[in-house]
């Protein structure tokens, strides 16, 4: 396929596979720890590390650098979600005491 | 072929390290192992090419945000183990779920195929003659300016919402007022009173109680406060 | 110029005393309302004189544009030519004489009458534009107009349930047959492609033989003719629409007399006369028109002759008139049934205003029953009445006689069944009318009165005041001589010339017959009419006991004729109740269940579901998670499947 090898014997599937992986990881993650709400946003950090290595696969594979400038937003958006996340956190552990997701029940009208 | 090798061995540790970060029972255990997947996951940046957005990750990542999660797993007093009840529970569905994601994934990569007219698609293709930071700075500042200048902005209101959620108001701490400092006047809090000797407090008339409440209005210097009436004064004491 | 000012007088003063009738007070709006019309009747007449003395010429008085929607066009303008000019000069002139008189009739009201006033004028309005339209729609324009200010009058003492039951019942049983009429126009306007009078006069000859297929195939003319009369039908108060008609004597007698003698009940007759062109064109509905016409006659003649209500004896007798100008047109000679409609304006608006002097006189009492004996204390009325019943009977040289006269010679001389079975409905109708005039009038001021004085203490019987009596003399005038008068130029020598195309020349064949008839045709009327006065004579001066006897000898057909053929009663039954029945029931099933219903059941539903779905909302932000993620599995899998 046109690009589709980044390395020798490499190609663009395999990044691809990789990225799935993570991501399908990350999923799980979110699944397993459904209490603990730091593994919550690693899992997430993960899915959101397999959707850059998608990008840059395919900006590897298509030379084209587009791929990059977005993965490089993607980068900016997950450090602010991290950010906040964790502040989130801490401020309800501060009033709760505790991080349990299940707790968290006042997200209705 | 050493460099597919060491694909392989990037791809194989980055997915093992991932895994092992949501399992890990230790919260600690994962956040390293986080760094570790972003160290591997660099790796396979630097394997495409993309060497700037490499070092990025590992920089940004690894030394940012990671620390910010290994500081708040340990800052939090979290009985962590208690976070781990029903993951047996939870398994399952999770990985049926996940393998069915899996599998729908790869099945799709199988059926994949690239349009002849990809060649001429390019928003914009990489240039013979340049590095990998410079390729990205000449698309970056030009093509999207506005969505970088605004992903600026993004970090800038995580920032300040980060400060603001978690900054500690304190109503009763003593915080320095240069207005009132700087405006404040000799006759607002000195007052020169004869003293013959022998003389009383009370009789000179100086009124300050002698039992006085830690939040009394006697600590404000600036003047004379208004008379308190026994309504203010219980809104006062609900307010403080 | 002249001739707009007689059509829009009226309207001025009917705005200027209906809108600011409250703050000028009743004298003003009298003032200005008399004032116009007086100046309204005086454009007419000089008009009218103008036109038939040739120094005018009929033409069309153009105003303005009104609807252009593609080749759908109609304006506003007044057409200019004999019909219009004799109609407008007769409105004019007896509307004139009732607003006039109206100023005596109302003097006793309590609330203010300028309302009275304005709505007098407009219903004189609405007649001159329907009278003066130039298109269809303008004259549809005036006939609606007519029906609201009739709805307006009728219902003036609004207090009074019954009034207000006899103002629905006209509009509604006019709305019935407007439906006709506006059918008629619209396929009028199918047909020819346009509704000015003119342009469908001109394209007659190209659609004489075009057809429609609606439960048979039908000549278009003959349907159209069939939907116009039927119009009419209702306006001019024909068999079997005529119902509203007796109940509108609960409006005050003026109103009566304008609805019967100058405006209403004559744009049937007037409509038939303008699109004589076209009705003559279809000789089965000339038929049925003379049918209806005789019927009408003769029917409402006997129902006439039993009445007790003063003023119900002259809406049956109206009726009954109106019946003869429809055998006239039925004959297809409809200047006879114009004649006939100007002479009968004359004396029917002098029998109503006399009958109204008569109820003025004895304080509002109605029922003939309770009169007698009034000669002595009103003559003036007493004389103008007994002209009135003299030209109503048909004895000459009185207006009535003509006209009438005409009309049966026309319908004989016609020739065919249908206009011969009008003739001998007419001379029967003629007999009896000459019997209930005589009633009415032996009735009334003959005899030993029988006023219950008791409820009349302190209040003489007074003859009524000058302003009543002045119209009423100018009419007693009008109907004693306006036929010797306007015969030769309606329907003797001059007709041609009078006329001037105005109405269709072809019934100009029916007027020459009329001179080639046997002599006794033109005697039977007047023969029968003399025996109706004898036998009233003999009924209610030399036998006063007879009447009695006669009633409960031929019982059910004195109770038959007493409640008028029981049409109303039928009506309740076919339709009324019927109708009452499907309303309630529309208003039970369909709006409050269905319309109310499903609205409010689709809010309920709308409630309930949201009642429900609320529960998915749990507030826990790990479902709301897992939730995103199964979804996002389902989207991927049903993508794959379904590629």
């Amino acid at each position: 396929m046109s690009g589709g090898q980044i390395l020798p014997g490499i190609g663009l599937m395999h990044y691809l596979s990789v990225g799935a992986l993570l991501l399908v990881l990350g999923m799980f993650g979110i699944f397993l720890n459904r209490k603990n709400v730091i593994t919550i946003m690693m899992s997430i950090e993960l899915i959101l590390v397999g959707v850059n290595i998608n990008l840059v696969g395919f900006s590897a594979a298509l030379h084209d650098i587009t791929g990059q400038v977005l993965a490089l937003f993607v980068l900016t958006v997950a450090a602010a979600e991290a950010a906040i996340g964790l502040a989130i956190v801490v401020i309800y552990f501060r009033n709760r005491g505790s991080i349990e997701v299940e707790d968290v029940t006042l997200m209705r009208g | 072929m050493l460099i597919t090798a060491v694909f392989w061995i990037f791809a194989t540790i980055l997915v093992v390290s991932a895994a092992l970060v949501v399992s890990a029972r230790n919260p600690v255990h994962s956040v390293l192992f986080l760094i570790l997947c972003f160290f591997n996951a660099a790796g396979l940046f630097l394997l495409a090419g993309a060497e700037f957005l490499a070092l990025i990750l590992v920089v940004v990542y690894v030394g940012a945000v990671a620390v910010l999660f290994l500081f708040v797993v340990m800052m939090l007093d979290v009985n962590f183990t208690q976070l781990r009840e029903g993951v047996q529970r939870y398994a399952p569905v999770g990985a049926t779920i996940g393998v069915v994601l899996l599998a729908e994934l790869l099945m799709t990569f199988g059926g994949v195929r690239v349009a002849p007219s990809l060649a001429t698609l390019h928003v914009a293709p990489i240039a013979a003659q340049t590095s990998n930071t410079e390729a990205l700075g000449l698309v970056l500042y030009t093509h999207y300016v506005l969505a970088f200048q605004l992903s600026g902005l993004v970090l800038l209101v995580a920032m300040i919402g980060a400060i603001v959620l978690t900054l500690r108001d304190k109503p009763r701490a003593r915080r320095q007022s240069i207005a009132r400092q700087t405006t404040r006047e000799v006759g607002d809090t000195l007052l020169m009173v004869d003293v013959r000797p022998g003389q009383t407090m009370a009789e000179l008339g100086i009124f300050r109680p002698l039992t006085t409440l830690p939040q009394a209005p006697a600590l404000d210097l600036i003047g004379p406060t208004p008379p308190v009436s026994a309504d203010d004064a219980t809104g006062r004491g609900d307010a403080a | 110029m002249l001739f707009p000012i007689a059509v829009f007088a009226p309207l001025l003063g009917a705005a200027i005393a209906g809108l600011s009738g409250r703050v000028i007070g009743d004298r003003a709006a009298q003032a200005v309302t008399i004032g116009l019309m007086i100046a309204a009747a005086a454009c007419g007449i000089v008009t009218w004189v103008a036109l038939i003395t040739g120094v005018t010429h009929a033409g069309t008085d153009f105003i303005s544009d009104w609807i252009v929607a593609g080749g759908f066009h109609v304006n506003w303008a007044l057409r200019y030519d004999a019909l219009s000019v004799t109609m407008v000069a007769m409105v004019t002139f007896i509307a004139t004489l009732i607003h006039i008189y109206s100023i005596g009739y109302m003097g006793h009201e309590e609330r203010p009458t300028y309302r009275f006033f304005a709505y007098l004028s407009l219903f004189s309005f609405a007649m001159l534009m329907l009278v003066t339209a130039n298109n269809l729609l303008q004259l549809f324009f005036g006939w609606e107009g007519v029906g609201l200010a009739s709805y307006l009058l009728i219902g003036y003492w609004y207090d009074k349930p019954s009034a207000c039951a006899a103002a629905i019942k006209a509009f509604v049983v006019n709305r019935i047959a407007d439906l006709f009429f506006a059918v008629g126009i619209a396929m009028l306007f199918a047909t020819f492609g346009s509704i000015g009078f003119n342009s469908i006069f001109a394209g007659l000859g190209a659609h004489l033989q075009d057809r429609i297929s609606l439960f048979g195939s039908h000549h278009v003319l003959g349907v159209i003719g069939l939907l116009l009369f039927i119009g009419a039908m209702g306006k001019s108060a024909q068999i079997g629409l005529h119902v509203w008609l007796p109940d509108a004597m609960e409006g005050p007698t003026p109103v009566s007399a304008l609805i019967h003698a100058a405006t209403m009940v004559t744009a049937g007759v007037f409509l038939m006369a303008r699109m004589s062109p076209l009705i003559s064109l279809a000789a089965p509905v000339l038929a049925v028109i003379a049918i209806i016409g005789g019927t009408t006659a003769l029917f409402a003649a006997t129902i006439g002759c039993v009445q007790t209500d003063i003023k119900r004896v002259i809406a049956y007798s109206t009726c009954s008139q109106l019946g003869y100008m429809f055998v006239a047109a039925g004959a297809g000679a409809f200047q006879v049934s114009i004649f006939h409609l100007i002479t009968h304006a004359f004396f029917k608006a002098l029998l109503f205003l006399g009958a109204g002097s008569v109820i003025h006189a004895v304080h509002g009492e109605q029922d003939m029953r309770k009169m007698g004996g009034l000669w002595r204390n009103i003559p003036v009325t007493y004389a103008v009445m007994w002209v009135g019943s003299l030209a109503l009977a048909g004895i000459p040289p009185f207006a009535g006689y003509y006209s009438k006269d005409a009309i049966l010679e026309a319908a004989y001389a016609a020739g065919n069944a249908a206009a011969h079975y009008g003739y001998w409905c007419g001379v029967l109708a003629a007999f009896l009318t000459a019997f209930y005039s005589w009633r009415l009038l032996l009735m009334t001021f003959h005899g030993k009165s029988r006023l219950e004085h008791a409820s009349h203490a302190g209040h003489a019987v007074h003859e009524s005041p000058l302003v009543m009596l002045v119209p009423l003399l100018l009419l007693a005038t009008g109907a004693t001589i306006a036929g010797y008068l306007l015969k030769p130029w309606f329907i003797g020598a001059h007709q041609a010339t009078y006329w001037h195309g105005a109405i269709d020349a072809a019934s100009a064949t029916v007027l020459a017959a009329m001179e080639h008839i046997p002599g006794w045709v033109g005697y039977a009327p007047l023969v029968a009419g003399l025996s109706g006065v004898a036998l009233a004579y003999l009924m209610y001066v030399a036998a006063p006991g007879l009447p009695a006897r006669l009633a409960s000898l031929f019982r059910p057909i004195y109770l038959l004729l007493l409640n008028k053929w029981y049409v109303d009663e039928i009506y309740d039954v076919i339709f009324v109740r019927p109708y009452r029945y499907l309303a309630g029931k529309l208003w039970q099933i369909g709006d409050v269940e269905l319309i109310d219903g499903v609205p409010n059941g689709l809010a309920a539903l709308a409630a309930d579901a949201s009642g429900q779905v609320v529960r998915l909302q749990t507030g826990s932000m790990a479902v709301y998670a897992f939730t995103m993620l199964i979804g996002l599995v389902v989207l991927i899998s049903t993508f794959l499947l379904f590629r």
